[in-house]
């Protein structure tokens, strides 16, 4: 497997990204500068990562989704390669209109950094094919600005099309809308576009997969990117 | 010429920000205010002096990146 | 001289903050009187901020040295060999004052400040913490400060992208007027690629780097080293803002820079900006330094020698560049959209010249300007002893479940979750300890080593008897870092106290700093940096004494790393040194019996160093499931954070009837720790203690889902983790979420 990482000035999980990446798949990722226009020859992943970049000034990745990269992932999406944007990777995914919607302050307008439990609501996308359909999994959260929204229309659309892969649930497995801890609507972790090749996620897989220092339930996201790679 | 432009949530979007600040100035005992809706203020200094072309150039530049209008509307005021 | 400069006065010469005798100090030392720039230059270098003018003859008696020191106190931060060629390089640092006028941005730059101290050094952060001290929870400022310096802190580093991973928070109303905001980073380098401030080489050009320069903190410094009166509000303005993400960029650009070989000294701009940056790069290195004010970027126009100077905008760096490195270091720093200037060149003329607008500015002896600031040998008076609280004295009416559930839901017990779940302390995937055990462990690359760190003091013992208070403020950081199986090396102090100027408060520090020393000594646990915050003081009444001490330590494998919570069902509870029963400053006596008095829990160091060097061998070996040190709130206490922590029970009993129980279960001995052992390993573990001349006694088994106590109700756990995380989220006005 073959990925490149975004680097954008403020990106700051870049390394956890990189690490797990090679982790599971034993390949070192390049990282790619915001101000480069191309992605390296025979890029098959690419991983927008978390972080503040551009100090989240104006709107969380609003500066970044402009960046001159952006155009060679836009193409790259839309040749069908596969795009992966965790957190402020998801901002900007969607700030750049990749993903429709937008993440908005957390409902209670603090900074949260915890577990949480999440369930995969289908296993027949690349990045979830190694999870049972239905699973429940804890990634940790990282975010200010973890709040999906989007108009009816659209959150309808995503709903009927089933392109919502990550949804916040409760210890009982429930989705509870009230309860959510960043106030997202329908509970909303991650979505996938019209294709099933770009994945935006405000949880971060990329920090647990090492027994050493916590759960592990991450791993299997990146083993679903390199077993859909391989056999592609 | 300067002009400012203000960016702030449709009215449709959940203002989280506004509502405590709403609820600060309630604690603070400020009276009279039944609800606050906050946004962000640019202030630009533009190249032209013709109304109508700073006018085209800041609503290019409000769709482009000041403004998300996913959530956010924005208003162009011409300050001379 | 320009006209529009202000004339020198006694009330200019005052309102810098400079005594009339250290006024005339001045006028002695260059022969002349000094111009405005000049004269704030004087003001910045010689507050006690940056001359430690009141300690720095009491800090000497510290004992600062390790085979695995590289590097003591006097530089941005302490350096020690950890092995493997790497080394940690750390700090802690206050930012108190600012933080109390405007907690958010007071706090995010304390952040700043003390990450800066650190990569300046060529260390990459891994992690950061806080020690956190606020007033009474029911004075009006409180709330208000909580909730802007959580903010502050966790804005600051999440956006830095450094794992905050540890802390303490307290309250107390001596705080009221004064809070605490002590930040600490650590950071990891190649033991062999240290940087330091001591410039070397003659005509080799000063470069500013960073940030812009504005009219942001201007006697920010001074500020630092004044009391409050009421107009507390009115130096608002003074008051720096943080931009971590020029910060994110300067670290990329710093170690970038430096891996290139471009660096020969470097010094970042903190308290009294360029001033004590440039001066300290010359006079550390033996070498004069000329600026010239024109080249630096300013923010604002119209800026005056005298504000550059004196500037305290975040952000920014001073280096010597090495001989022709210019263009590749200005590229690399062009790429990361930083500002890039050469503002000056190192001369072998040792006069510190400042220059602006053509104009000679400045032109001061820069040794002179460090080392003949004052030096004050300040009267000080001891601490007038008190006599310990006989426990058949008090009278109690409260029960032992009772007591707990008071306890354990007060504001300095209560769970701090509202506040760590605001701080990223995961980022960077190393976190092997969180929040919540008794240190951090960070895991060091990709292991198996990891570095333990914690935060630790108890003002209350502090200020009834300052020894014994500095003494077990060192011990409780090093047991926090024994107990998680890690081998203590170092720490970093950040002393806090009110007016040294009253021999009262003079002799809190003076005593303190034996304590500390005398700790550190007999527990091989050098100082290697540190940081002196006085006047903590409003309207006449100082703050508890609070010597922070930050510590860290060196775990060889994580994968054998101690934790608190219970692990399983029917283990046996065992409680490794002595219980007298020491109620005196107790959380009990403090919290049930709303009192402070009688003498604190002395220290043993000597069994502090038996115990704990048992308990790391327990720890390696194996043969332990859960260690939690026994600090403030004693036993019971203790016993319900490894239960809260695991959900898991235990049948306890006292094991020596004879006691008052409520001394014996809220007693606060020092060099304790509370184990949990397998019933296989019990009769070594026993053996173990016995060989090393460590009391051990049996305290119950863990089990089921309450604290049980012959002959009390039972204590619930999940209704006690009910109150133990309800009362900061409640408090802050934020529901149970």
């Amino acid at each position: 497997m073959k990925s490149a990482v975004l680097v954008f000035p403020g990106s700051n999980r870049e390394r956890d990204a990189a690490r797990a990446l090679e982790r599971v798949s034993g390949v070192k990722p390049a990282m790619v500068w915001h101000a480069d226009t191309a992605l390296p020859a025979g890029t098959d992943l690419v991983v927008l990562p978390g972080g503040f970049s551009y100090g989240d000034y104006l709107r969380c990745g609003a500066i970044a989704a402009r960046a001159p990269i952006m155009d060679a992932v836009r193409a790259h999406a839309a040749r069908g390669g596969l795009v992966l944007g965790i957190c402020n990777g998801f901002q900007i995914l969607c700030e750049s209109g990749l993903l429709p919607g937008v993440l908005v302050r957390n409902a209670r307008l603090r900074f949260i950094c915890r577990e949480a439990l999440l369930k995969v609501e289908r296993n027949d996308t690349p990045f979830t094919r190694r999870y049972a359909r239905g699973a429940i999994v804890r990634y940790p959260v990282a975010h200010g600005e973890g709040n999906y929204t989007a108009d009816a229309a659209t959150l309808k659309r995503l709903e009927d099309e089933g392109r919502v892969l990550f949804r916040y649930v409760m210890p009982d497995g429930r989705r509870d809308d009230a309860q959510v801890l960043n106030g997202a609507a329908n509970s909303i972790a991650g979505i996938v576009s019209e294709k099933l090749n770009v994945l935006g996620l405000m949880p971060h897989p990329e920090n647990h997969v090492d027994p050493l220092v916590g759960p592990t339930d991450g791993r299997a996201l990146f083993e679903s990117l390199v077993g859909a790679l391989e056999k592609a | 010429m300067k002009a400012r432009v203000l960016v702030t949530l449709k009215s449709a979007v959940l203002d989280p920000q506004g509502k405590a600040i709403e609820g600060a100035l309630r604690s603070l005992g400020v009276p009279g205010v039944s609800s606050v809706r906050q946004g962000k203020v640019f202030d630009v200094e533009m190249e032209t002096s013709d109304p109508a072309k700073a006018e085209a150039t800041l609503k290019d530049a409000c769709e482009k990146l000041l403004a998300n209008t996913v959530i956010e509307t924005y208003r162009i005021e011409l300050v001379g | 001289m320009t006209p529009s400069e202000p004339k020198i006065t006694p009330e200019l010469v005052a309102e810098h903050g400079l005594k009339p005798d250290e006024y005339e100090r001045i006028l002695k030392l260059i022969g002349r009187e000094p111009s405005f720039t000049e004269l704030g230059i004087f003001s910045a270098m010689w507050n006690e901020h940056c001359s430690y003018k009141s300690s720095r003859l009491h800090l000497r008696g510290l004992p600062t040295k390790a085979p695995w020191v590289i590097q003591g106190p006097g530089e941005n931060a302490g350096v020690i060999d950890i092995g493997d060629g790497k080394a940690a390089v750390f700090k802690m640092e206050s930012h108190n004052h600012p933080s109390y006028i405007e907690p958010h941005q007071g706090a995010a730059t304390g952040v700043g400040g003390i990450l800066r101290d650190v990569f300046t050094m060529g260390a990459r952060p891994i992690a950061s913490l806080n020690a956190l001290r606020f007033g009474d929870p029911k004075h009006p400022r409180t709330r208000h400060l909580v909730g802007g310096v959580v903010s502050g802190i966790g804005s600051y580093g999440n956006s830095f992208g450094v794992p905050t991973v540890g802390g303490q928070v307290g309250f107390h109303t001596r705080y009221d007027g004064n809070c605490l905001v002590n930040a600490m980073a650590v950071g990891l380098a190649d033991a062999d690629k240290i940087f330091y401030a001591k410039a070397t080489g003659i005509g080799l050009p000063v470069v500013y780097l960073g940030s812009k320069t504005g009219r942001d903190g201007i006697h920010g410094a001074t500020m630092a080293s004044a009391s409050f009166g009421e107009d507390a509000e009115e130096k608002r303005p003074t008051v720096q803002v943080g931009d971590p993400f020029a910060e994110k960029l300067l670290l990329e650009a710093c170690l970038e820079i430096m891996e290139a070989g471009c660096v020969v000294a470097i010094q970042d701009m903190g308290a009294a900006g360029l001033t004590s940056s440039a001066v300290e790069m010359g006079a550390k290195g033996g070498l004069g330094i000329e600026l010239d004010l024109d080249n630096v970027p300013c923010r604002e126009e119209g800026m005056s020698a005298y504000e550059m100077m004196l500037s305290e905008s975040q952000e920014r760096m001073l280096m010597v560049l090495a001989p022709g490195k210019e263009e590749q270091a200005e590229a690399i720093f062009r790429k990361w959209g930083l500002d890039f200037a050469i503002v000056g060149r190192t001369t072998d003329t040792l006069r510190f010249i400042v220059r602006h607008k053509g104009e000679v500015k400045a032109d001061l002896p820069i040794k002179e300007l460090g080392d003949e600031a004052p030096l004050y040998d300040r009267p000080w008076v001891e601490t007038p002893r008190q006599v310990p609280i006989d426990p058949a004295s008090l009278d109690i009416t409260a029960t032992l479940p009772g007591a707990l559930e008071r306890l354990i839901g007060s504001p300095d017990f209560a769970s701090k979750r509202w506040v760590w779940e605001q701080y990223d302390h995961l980022i960077l995937n190393n976190t092997a300890q969180r929040p919540g055990g008794d240190a951090a462990v960070v895991r060091v690359e990709d292991g198996p080593k990891g570095l333990a760190m914690t935060c630790d003091v108890t003002p209350r013992y502090c200020e009834a008897d300052p020894f014994e208070g500095g003494k077990q403020a060192v011990a409780e950081a090093w047991r926090n870092l024994t107990a998680v199986g890690a081998r203590p090396l170092a720490l970093t102090d950040n002393l806090n106290f009110g007016n040294p100027e009253k021999p009262e408060i003079m002799g809190q520090l003076v005593g303190c700093l034996r304590g500390i020393g005398a700790a550190a000594k007999e527990l091989e646990f050098p100082v290697v940096s540190g940081n002196v915050s006085l006047y903590n003081e409003t309207n006449g009444r100082g703050i508890l004494p609070t010597p922070t001490i930050g510590g860290v330590g060196v775990l060889d494998d994580i994968a054998k790393m101690a934790t608190l919570d219970f692990k399983a069902n029917g283990e046996t509870i065992l409680v490794l040194g002595v219980t007298t029963g020491w109620l005196g400053q107790s959380a009990f006596l403090s919290e049930i019996l709303d009192r402070e008095d009688g003498a604190p829990p002395p220290v043993d160091l000597a069994l502090e160093r038996r115990t704990g060097d048992l308990v790391r061998t327990l720890i390696a070996d194996g043969l332990v499931t859960a260690v939690h040190d026994v600090s403030d709130g004693g036993l019971l206490v203790a016993l319900a954070e490894m239960a809260l922590a695991s959900g898991i029970g235990a049948s306890l009993a006292i094991p020596s009837p004879e006691m008052n129980p409520f001394a014996y279960w809220f007693g606060e001995d020092q060099a304790r720790y509370i184990v949990t052992v397998e019933g296989s390993a019990k009769a070594l573990v026993l053996r173990r203690a016995e060989m090393a001349g460590v009391s051990i006694a049996k305290l119950g088994t863990t089990g089921g889902d309450r604290l049980n106590i012959p002959g009390e109700r039972p204590i619930v756990i999940d209704a006690l983790r009910e109150r133990h995380e309800a009362w900061l989220p409640i408090y802050m006005g934020a529901g149970l979420m």
